[in-house]
């Protein structure tokens, strides 16, 4: 049996547009400092830390973890560097879950960071390859054609994807960490605002950020000890899959259905909209909340949007609220994105997350996913130890 | 999580004291530095062929030994099977639209093209998997998938080994294929109509 596992600390940086006042190692240092200082430990308490970004031309540092190494604490210990693209901050708390729940280490540091002011990510998704003709306009250009048929099969009505983006951006507003502080935001402004990779408008898009989130693991004594809430891992799991081979069912990739499978059995979760407290998914596109909820099994296929048109995933009255942090919508510092929805499920657990607390959640869900929808990391968490 | 996020743990500001010479000097906050790197591209024996058969106006895919399914732009392997891909089939240049965007802000390196551009997973007739390609030659607000294609290359004299030879893709005219059995859905018809589990 796996050593359980418990998230002891979390740390976050306020996601901005251009942290100009810290260096990369003093963004990292600041969310590391911070998810010690909540887990009540110190640099000596970590026995390994485990980092993960997004691809290093982003920024083009390349390996960056290693002159990280100090500001982490890292130096005479083991240090790991996950490679996922978008979903790194998810596998990255997976793969240091993974040394914890393996008796490796008793406690492990891990943290995602990227400083998108420091680089321009939709061009460096957008490099030319010498096979293929150079039209793809970043992460919009290559997922929209996916969300259109994602509409198409569904008929969805065709405002879903502003009601999202609407609630997650009022969901923001109560999160004092995220990057879209937008008060005056109206639903209308939403709908008008400019088509940039039609069906894709502006405001159905994620913000670009700088900043990083941390969080600290510990083995069954560390979380038994600890004088605050913590959150215990229930499930945790990985999948990916080729991005491009016949029959791919890009909108539903079967990678992110083992995924689920995997975690929720895991958690001996049956119920997955009736057992889940809140749950935080991976949306840097606004469809992707229904198209998501339905391929984790939160609904029936087909079913995804009308949980948005029905308000179930909205903090106030929702039965399933979806991304109570504001999500990926509201703040991308890619490499941690993934990890930000992995912390805000701890907290939610933990009873830490403030105004957008979840009313006495018992069970989150952490969800994130990268490539061309091919890799996938997602954890269950909760208030109570896990039985098995 | 009660700290203000927009204050910096105390213990990470401390003071700093600079030696008295530099005390006038205006603090450097960021240094801008451009990176460039270029490089050359050598093709593997796959990515040649198809490249090099540009030039002669074919389409050259390569077909997977385990199952048939034929792969364009070919890698050298069938990504499903982990099987090396050694036998290329030619393509016409024609098939139908699969997925696609309308773009409606510039990219670099590509000042040609008018905004809004339709990027499309073009399925030639006969391969299984799409790959990019421009429609144009008809108003982006009538493209759909499934909408049947031809390719229009560039005049002969301009021909290189690139798949740039092909300037986009336009409307044949021709019925389209039904969704169900376009772009991704296309293997699963395929197989489906060879009784086969696709």
């Amino acid at each position: 049996m796996a050593e359980r596992t418990a998230v002891l600390g979390v740390g976050q940086t306020k996601y901005q547009t251009t942290r100009g006042d810290v260096s990369l190692p003093g963004l990292v240092r600041e969310a590391a400092y911070r998810a010690l200082e909540d887990a009540e430990l110190g640099w000596d308490d970590i026995d390994a830390v485990v980092v993960g970004k997004a691809p290093d031309f982003f920024e083009g540092v390349m390996q960056p973890e290693l002159f990280l190494a100090e500001a982490l604490g890292a130096v005479g210990k083991p240090l790991l560097r996950v490679h996922t693209a978008g979903s790194v901050g998810g596998s990255t708390a997976v793969v240091a879950a993974s040394l914890v729940q393996a008796g490796i280490h008793r406690r492990v540091l891990t943290l995602g960071f990227e400083k998108q002011s420091e680089s321009n990510a939709t061009w460096a998704l957008s490099l030319p390859q010498p096979f293929s003709v150079s039209i793809n306009a970043g992460a919009g250009g290559y997922f929209s054609p996916i969300i259109r048929q994602y509409m198409a099969r569904t008929n969805a009505p065709e405002l879903i994807g502003c009601m999202v983006a609407f609630k997650d951006r009022q969901h923001a507003l109560r999160n004092p960490y995220a990057h879209l502080q937008q008060q005056d935001l109206t639903f209308d402004q939403v709908v008008e605002s400019p088509m940039l990779w039609e069906p894709i408008r502006f405001s159905e898009t994620c913000p670009s950020s700088d900043g990083a989130c941390a969080l600290v693991l510990g083995d069954e004594a560390a979380g038994d000890a600890s004088t605050k809430p913590v959150a215990w891992i229930h499930g945790a799991a990985l999948r990916s899959e080729a991005n491009n081979f016949p029959g791919r069912d890009e909108v539903n990739p079967q990678a992110s259905r083992d995924c689920a499978d995997d975690v929720f059995a895991q958690a001996g979760i049956t119920d997955r909209r009736g057992e889940i407290d809140e749950v935080e998914i991976y949306v840097p596109f606004s469809w992707y909340e229904p198209m998501w909820l339905e391929s984790l099994g939160f609904c029936e296929i087909g079913d995804g949007w009308k949980l948005v048109e029905e308000g179930a995933t909205h903090l106030d009255g929702g039965d399933l609220p979806v991304n109570c942090s504001g999500g990926v919508l509201s703040s991308n510092p890619i490499g941690a994105s993934g990890m930000i929805r992995f912390a805000e499920a701890a907290l939610q657990v933990r009873g830490m997350a403030g105004d957008h607390q979840v009313d006495g959640a018992r069970k989150a869900f952490g969800h994130a996913y990268g490539g061309g929808a091919q890799y996938y990391a997602m954890w269950i968490v909760g208030s109570d130890k896990p039985t098995s | 999580m009660s700290a203000d996020p927009s204050i910096s743990p105390a213990a990470l500001s401390g003071e700093v004291s600079l030696p008295e010479k530099l005390a006038d000097v205006e603090p450097v906050r960021s240094v801008r530095t451009p990176i460039r790197l270029e490089y050359d591209f050598i093709p593997g024996s796959a990515s040649s062929g198809y490249l090099n058969a540009f030039a002669d106006r074919k389409i050259l895919g390569q077909q997977s030994p385990v199952d048939g399914a034929v792969f364009v732009p070919p890698r050298g392997v069938d990504p499903r099977h982990g099987a090396a891909t050694p036998d290329y089939v030619e393509l016409p240049d024609t098939g139908h639209v699969g997925g696609f965007c309308v773009t409606r802000l510039p990219i670099p390196g590509r000042d040609d093209l008018e905004i809004p551009y339709v990027s499309a997973w073009i399925h030639l007739d006969g391969a299984d998997i799409g790959f990019l390609g421009l429609v144009a030659g008809i108003d982006t607000s009538e493209v759909r998938m499934g909408m049947r294609v031809r390719a229009v290359w560039k005049p002969d004299d301009e021909l290189g080994r690139t798949a740039e030879n092909i300037l986009y893709w336009e409307p044949t005219g021709e019925p389209d294929i039904p969704v169900t059995a376009a772009g991704t859905n296309a293997w699963h018809a395929k197989q489906a109509a060879a009784g086969e589990p696709g």
